[in-house]
């Protein structure tokens, strides 16, 4: 009988991948951990358990900065979620379509925000709706709209929903590509199928098209969650450091970079910092699990 | 072959790349200076290296509000310059007792500083002191002369004046009457709170007393001193609340705002800008005739990182800020950022020599969080960034606000518990 042979190569294709991936992600991974898990005590790092997840969940002021970002974070999500991949399954629809014109004009300027960096975008915007140099105020002036013109980045009620609309603006390009490309993928016979049965426009598509992109936006969605628990360029580059006004723009990303770099004469500290990275790995963690296993299983796929 | 070709050329290159260092020494300056990258770049490093050729200076800034945070990652991983610029007070302290800071005690040049000018860079018990004094900035109003005599409005000396003053400037409706805004936070604490303040919490008195825990946060003066800046968000412009610091330095400089609540380092910047005749005037006192307290506030100096590969060279470069030539090259290239040495120094800004000599007039006095009272967390320094904010925005009453810096403090430093 034939010795069933060694197969190294599995090993060795594996292996650039393996080690890359270890030690920029699974190497980091463990040692922020094992960080979030001592303490300085006299310039020594001292094991002391969970006790930093005790204070970050228990000690008045930081639970009520950690709360307040996790709730900041959440509504920022939310207003991704409920704008943005509404309007790019509804861009990817009408781009879709074989009546408009100029569509592959309007796809590129749809997506261009999408590849310029949060800076940019940041002070852009910025400027933008800067009372004192922007052009919003004036432009609403013209429409004779003045007064709803507001420092929406300046105050509390307005700044964290005006910082989401911008995320929005700069992200729309990305569900409305992929929904793009699964729309396109749907054959013709199909469609023309349910036309000869009389389903032709707004109903063709939610009947025929929208269960076959469900899988699209389910993955949009997760994107969507894991790049908003994880956004702090755009909340930097506007509003500082300090998340102003009052902390009100402070995301969980913000939180933990005043934390673990420390802000001015707040010196940082990497053991909270490393703590707060860990309760936010949980986070999105919890939130993917939630995905693949509640959601993605029991999603119906559909092959032509 | 081509590979050969290829690793002797890197080989020789790397040799000549030493062969050039070892003629002379590189140190590398770290600071939150940004602005004044071409000053040291053209006037204060050519004058260093033309009496020291064998030593090359680099002066290497950060954006001021992440200095602290990449400073301490860069002592941390060991990749900091030789010369490190100096926070006043705890900022530095944390730096000299985790060891990145060296001791200076003994340098010669030390002798050319008075105790308060040491006193931001030195222990608690006054046995070290680890950085090299360079300049203190003073507190004050700027204002545009122009605007003024177009208004016709006077200098303000009383608080009372000085409202009376915003109004008709406000009525006038040409001007906005303060170029401020609650965007970036720092300036509402340290150009408004800690600007006025002196005057309400008797300066030293007062802040001396916080530490010592004979006074609380609560007192009189230091909710009066909230109380005048609650005052202040009527006087600034529209959608002052998405203002930031650089949009208000534009709004005075291009003259379309008449006072600008300040800090002395402005001048070098609004001399460049500004195309209009400035004047400059301390805060305002409550009754005439009352003392005049000004923030005066030792502001920067240098250190001398403790791994320094090369720590004699960068104390000849330490020996050289204390000198009389740098004190005048320092003072004169940068008005607003007065010496704090002993020597005699001229200034050649007029400006710049009216608010140093509001020294004669008035009592100096530091910013009132910076020593001690941001040990802590939290921090009060960081703390009463919120709290200026809020009681100019009118979200927080000053007596809210006052009863929260009491709280932060309380919750971690003794003599207030």
């Amino acid at each position: 009988m034939e010795k069933k042979k060694k197969r190294w190569h599995i090993a060795i294709f594996l292996a650039p991948a393996v080690l890359v991936y270890s030690a920029l992600m699974i190497f980091p991974l463990f040692g922020t951990l094992q960080l979030s898990l001592f303490d300085k005590v006299d310039q020594q790092q001292v094991f002391v358990g969970l006790d930093n997840f005790r204070t970050l969940f228990f000690n008045e002021r930081w639970a009520e900065s950690f709360w307040n970002a996790l709730k900041n974070n959440t509504w920022f999500f939310f207003i991704n979620m409920l704008v943005q991949n509404p309007v790019g399954i509804m861009l990817a629809a009408i781009l879709s379509s074989k009546v408009v014109r100029f569509s592959a004009f309007f796809r590129t300027a749809f997506f261009i925000p999408t590849i310029l960096s949060f800076v940019i975008v940041g002070f852009a915007w910025k400027l933008i709706l800067s009372p004192i140099w922007g052009i919003a105020p004036d432009l609403l002036d013209m429409v004779g709209l003045k007064s709803l013109f507001a420092p929406y980045l300046g105050l509390e009620s307005t700044a964290l929903t005006t910082l989401a609309l911008i995320s929005v603006w700069q992200f729309v390009g990305i569900p409305m590509m992929l929904i793009y490309a699964s729309l396109l993928s749907i054959p013709d016979e199909v469609l023309e199928a349910a036309e000869i049965d009389g389903l032709t426009g707004m109903s063709a598509f939610l009947k025929i098209k929208l269960p076959l992109i469900w899988p699209s936006i389910g993955i949009i969605s997760i994107l969507t969650f894991v790049g908003n628990f994880n956004s702090f360029d755009l909340i930097y580059t506007t509003q500082g450091g300090l998340a102003g006004p009052n902390y009100s723009t402070d995301v969980l990303g913000s939180l933990l970079y005043r934390t673990f770099f420390g802000f001015q004469t707040q010196i940082g500290d990497i053991n909270m910092g490393a703590a707060l990275s860990v309760v936010m790995f949980g986070i999105i963690l919890a939130g993917v699990s939630f995905y693949l296993f509640a959601i993605q299983s029991r999603m119906r796929r559909y092959q032509f | 072959m081509k590979t050969k070709l290829i690793v002797s050329a890197l080989l020789a290159s790397s040799f000549l790349g030493s062969a050039a260092l070892a003629q002379g020494v590189t140190l590398t300056i770290e600071s939150w200076r940004n602005d004044d990258l071409t000053i040291w770049q053209d006037k204060i490093i050519p004058a260093f290296e033309a009496e020291h050729p064998d030593i090359h200076v680099i002066f290497a800034p950060t954006a001021p509000a992440q200095y602290n945070a990449a400073l301490n990652a860069k002592l941390e991983g060991g990749t900091a310059g030789d010369l490190i610029t100096c926070r006043p007070f705890d900022g530095s302290l944390t730096l000299y007792d985790a060891g990145y800071l060296a001791d200076l005690t003994d340098m010669e040049g030390m002798s050319n500083f008075g105790d308060v000018a040491r006193s931001g860079w030195t222990t608690d018990d006054g046995s070290a002191t680890y950085c090299m004094p360079m300049a203190s900035v003073i507190h004050g109003f700027i204002y545009n002369k122009e605007a003024f005599d177009e208004v016709g409005v006077e200098v303000p000396a009383t608080v009372e004046e000085f409202f009376a003053v915003l109004d008709k400037i406000k009525e006038d409706g040409n001007y906005i009457p303060l170029a401020m805004g609650t965007a970036d936070q720092w300036e509402a604490a340290t150009m408004g709170y800690a600007n006025i303040g002196p005057n309400y919490w008797k300066g030293e008195e007062g802040r001396l007393g916080v530490i010592a825990g004979t006074m609380k946060l609560t007192d009189g003066g230091w909710v009066e001193a909230h109380r005048q800046l609650a005052r202040w968000g009527a006087y600034m412009g529209d959608g002052y609340e998405a203002q930031s610091y650089p949009d208000s330095q534009n709004l005075f400089t291009l003259g379309r705002a008449a006072i600008y609540p300040a800090g002395s380092w402005e001048l070098s910047g609004f001399n460049a800008q500004a195309d209009f005749e400035m004047g400059a005037f301390y805060p305002p006192v409550e009754n005439a005739g009352d003392d005049c307290y000004i923030s005066d506030q030792v502001d920067i100096a240098v250190g001398l990182n403790a791994a320094s590969p090369h720590p004699d060279e960068a104390k000849v470069f330490l020996d050289w800020v204390a000198s009389s030539e740098f004190a005048n090259l320092y003072a004169n290239s940068l008005p607003g950022f007065f010496s704090l040495s002993n020597h005699d120094v001229m200034m050649e800004d007029p400006l710049a020599q009216e608010i140093v000599d509001w020294r004669k007039t008035c009592h100096s006095s530091l910013r009132p969080f910076h020593q001690i009272l941001s040990r802590g967390t939290p921090g009060l320094a960081t703390e009463y960034w919120q709290t200026s904010v809020n009681v100019i925005r009118g979200v927080q009453t000053p007596e809210e606000a006052s009863q929260q810096l009491q709280d932060a403090l309380a919750s971690w430093y003794a003599p207030q518990q």
